[in-house]
């Protein structure tokens, strides 16, 4: 019996027509825009001025504060300006532009395609490379990885769960690197438990991704053989439901344990990463190459070319759709990210960031929200949603501003996976008012529990 | 049976008797001693518990005036002077008398200055829509047109026009409680001061981008030229984030401004003639737009006939 997470969860299909397109580099522009709010926390501060020269891999931004993370060129060439420019959802943002010129690697980077398989044993350069290299998590919410990997002395990880789930529809990002560079990861995956000091490490795949499976087996037998740095690491096939790749959810489907309210995953001893943050672990630490690209899918059925590119940070989205052949005229809404949780692109001239993981188009029919109707109390939502809340009663709650009731039904637990708008018949945006309360109760939570400290 | 009757009652009777001597003594010894004042402060408010005065309530409101040593910091928007002279006869204390104020909405993004860029699909709330991203047009700051402000005006002082898709605020309904300017998540509505003959001059404008993207994304955008600073006599002009605010304490109503706004940013309301004309023909916004614009935005800024919205 194939595990997956016990409470809540919807099945959408998962329409993968880009999982046969082997990744390709992307030719690097003409301009790159790069943004200093690559990572959750405090935006990088730019440490470079119009004028200056850059080379591939130096830094240009870096971190203001504990939760932060230095941002690198990813391009050789000239900053033209340092300034506010627009980000995909119109919102300015200070972006670096860089005139790009031929590549020239910045000092120490190893751009060979050697694999290195062995481990370095000082936990603390594996974590200073991580966190100088600006490795942030891929999976989505772009936390600095080298945060994550040193939980307070209080808590002890014992299981590093890497995130393989990809439970959104239509991404195919991760697939393709599990496809093509299955030792990368699995070394990434050493790497950080060796820093965790755990024994145990699981990779979390869904059960729609055969191939990965094999290929992912078959990278850790094959480096097992070289080291017993690589002991302790399996791969476990889970059924396939959406959120799987949500952190809590997959902690469930793997060990059964329950992250509480307002929890992180370390009480209780579970560390998550995705598979694309493993990779760039991976080559952070052993070629010491800064996170400069990534893997972002560029699929829906009206997109004529489905592709998986290499992209490097700060490429505009439109120079990558023009080079797929424009955007298709039926073509109603562009969306980074999955079509579950992914946000709709309100400017196509942004630029691509570290996180983004794809770029999706839908036509008119398929992304047309319905008029909404009364709430008929069929309960629905509440069955799909799988933190246990009851969205019914949390948009009534919202829609009233009552916070403390909002708060006592959990709305601060809530993931925003989307399930309960996706299964709601009477199409209630319970998402929009839920999430505009949850961070109005966060923001309550936090300025009571401030001052205490 | 009839003494069960009489029994039963007399019981009642003496038990109602003993616990109201007994409320009678807890109530005077646990007495709260509260200012008679406070009650008839309280009824010559306006009773609309709107919070418009920072206050829970009018009772709230009432209460904090009678412990307060002057009454300077505390105004009740929707009564105004008049409420604010019989408080203070109440009180036996003097009170200095505020200018009207007025909620003013500082956009002149209509839908034909503003074309739109994007089609929103999702909850018809601009709190929803901010958090989301920048709107529906090329204007980050503009107003978002779902009207939260129309939600959360308790006196049915604001509608939206459908024609504009700009809140509108009806100056004889509008008590300047600040309800809108909370509501607001763009910071667009501004209370000032209704003037004399309810005359004033404001910049109907927050975008603060450069000129060039600016207009852009509005044709009526303030492009922060700076040419209503220099011309403003009063120096109640000042330009900060590429944005002109006229400060209404400072303001003459000469509408020199009006009349030099090369985008008619500038807003007279209630003026019986039009404003001046400038000595000049209509200057050319493409040259005010900004001192170096690109090449690509100082296209979008060629000159076009200036609108003037009201």
């Amino acid at each position: 019996m194939k595990k997956t997470f016990s409470i809540g969860g919807v099945h959408p299909d998962d329409k993968k027509i880009s999982a046969g397109c082997a990744i390709e580099s992307l030719p690097t522009p003409k301009t790159v825009y790069i943004s200093m709010a690559q990572h959750l926390g405090g935006p990088a501060k730019a440490v470079v001025a119009a004028g200056d020269k850059v080379k591939t891999g130096q830094v240009i931004g870096e971190p203001t504060g504990f939760i932060s993370a230095y941002v690198h060129s990813s391009v050789t060439g000239t900053v033209k300006s340092v300034g506010l420019r627009k980000d995909l959802a119109g919102i300015p943002v200070v972006h670096v532009e860089i005139a790009v010129e031929p590549d020239e690697w910045a000092e120490g980077i190893d751009v060979s395609d050697t694999l290195v398989t062995e481990i370095p044993q000082d936990p603390k350069f594996i974590v200073d490379r991580i966190k100088s290299n600006g490795v942030v998590g891929l999976g989505g919410a772009t936390f600095p990885t080298n945060v994550k990997l040193c939980p307070p002395p209080d808590k002890k990880a014992d299981i590093l769960i890497l995130n393989g789930a990809e439970c959104e529809p239509y991404l195919t990002s991760d697939y393709r690197i599990m496809i093509e560079k299955p030792q990368q990861i699995i070394i990434g995956a050493a790497l950080m438990k060796k820093v965790l000091g755990v024994d145990h490490v699981v990779v979390g795949i869904e059960e729609n991704k055969p191939e990965a499976i094999a290929k992912m087996k078959e990278a850790i037998a094959a480096l097992a053989a070289l080291s017993s740095e690589y002991a302790g690491i399996e791969v476990m096939t889970l059924k396939k439901k959406y959120p799987q790749g949500g952190e809590k959810q997959l902690i469930d489907a793997v060990t059964r344990r329950q992250v509480k309210s307002m929890g992180l995953p370390i009480d209780v001893g579970a560390v998550v990463q995705n598979v694309a943050t493993s990779l760039a672990v991976y080559d952070a630490v052993q070629k010491n190459r800064p996170l400069i690209d990534n893997t972002i899918t560029v699929t829906g059925e009206c997109f004529p070319k489905q592709s998986n590119l290499l992209v490097r940070v700060g490429t505009p989205l439109s120079y990558i759709i023009d080079y797929l052949g424009g955007v298709p005229e039926n073509a109603a809404k562009a969306i980074s990210g999955g079509p579950m949780m992914g946000k709709a692109i309100a400017n196509l001239d942004a630029a691509t960031l570290k996180g983004t993981s794809s770029i999706l188009f839908l036509t008119e029919e398929q992304t047309r929200r319905k008029p909404e109707t009364n709430c008929i109390r069929c309960g629905k939502c509440a069955e799909a949603c799988p933190m246990g809340l009851e969205p019914f009663l949390l948009n009534k709650l919202a829609r009233n501003g009552l916070m403390d009731e909002l708060e006592q039904n959990a709305v601060q637990d809530c993931i925003e996976c989307g399930c309960c708008l996706y299964s709601c018949p009477a199409n209630i945006p319970l998402l929009d008012t839920i999430r505009i309360a949850k961070g109005e109760v966060i923001r309550i939570i936090r300025s009571r529990t401030a001052p205490k400290k | 049976m009839t003494a069960t009757i009489i029994w039963t009652i007399a019981a009642i009777t003496v038990l109602g008797v003993l616990l109201a001597v007994v409320l009678y003594l807890v109530a005077t010894k646990f007495k709260v001693e509260e200012d008679p004042r406070i009650d008839e402060v309280e009824k010559v408010m306006p009773g609309a518990n709107c919070g418009g005065c920072g206050f829970a309530g009018c009772r709230a409101f009432a209460q904090s005036c009678v412990e307060a040593a002057d009454l300077d910091n505390n105004f009740c928007p929707v009564g105004g002077n008049e409420v604010m002279k019989k408080v203070a006869a109440v009180l036996g204390r003097e009170v200095k008398e505020k200018a009207p104020m007025v909620a003013v909405v500082r956009c002149n993004g209509t839908c034909s200055n503003r074309p739109l860029t994007n089609d929103y699909d999702g909850l018809k709330s601009c709190k929803v829509k901010a958090a989301l991203y920048s709107g529906d047009t090329g204007c980050f700051y503009g107003c978002l047109g779902c009207g939260d402000c129309v939600a959360a005006c308790q006196f049915g002082a604001i509608s939206m026009d459908p024609e504009t898709g700009l809140p509108v605020v009806d100056e004889e309904k509008c008590t300047a409680c600040g309800a809108c300017v909370k509501a607001c998540p763009k910071k667009i509505i501004e209370l000032r001061n209704k003037g004399p003959k309810g005359r004033r001059v404001f910049v109907s404008c927050v975008n603060m981008e450069k000129g060039a993207a600016a207009r852009k994304a509005c044709s009526a955008a303030c492009i922060g030229c700076g040419k209503c600073a220099k011309e403003c006599p009063f120096g109640a002009i000042t330009v900060e984030h590429n944005v002109a605010y006229i400060d209404f304490n400072k303001c003459k109503l000469c509408r020199k401004c009006v009349a030099v706004c090369p985008t008619g940013a500038i807003h007279d309301v209630n003026f019986p003639t039009p404003a001046p004309k400038p000595e000049k023909a209509a200057p050319k916004p493409a040259e005010e737009a900004a001192p170096a614009p690109k090449p690509a935005a100082a296209k979008a800024a060629s000159p076009e006939t200036v609108k003037k919205e009201e």
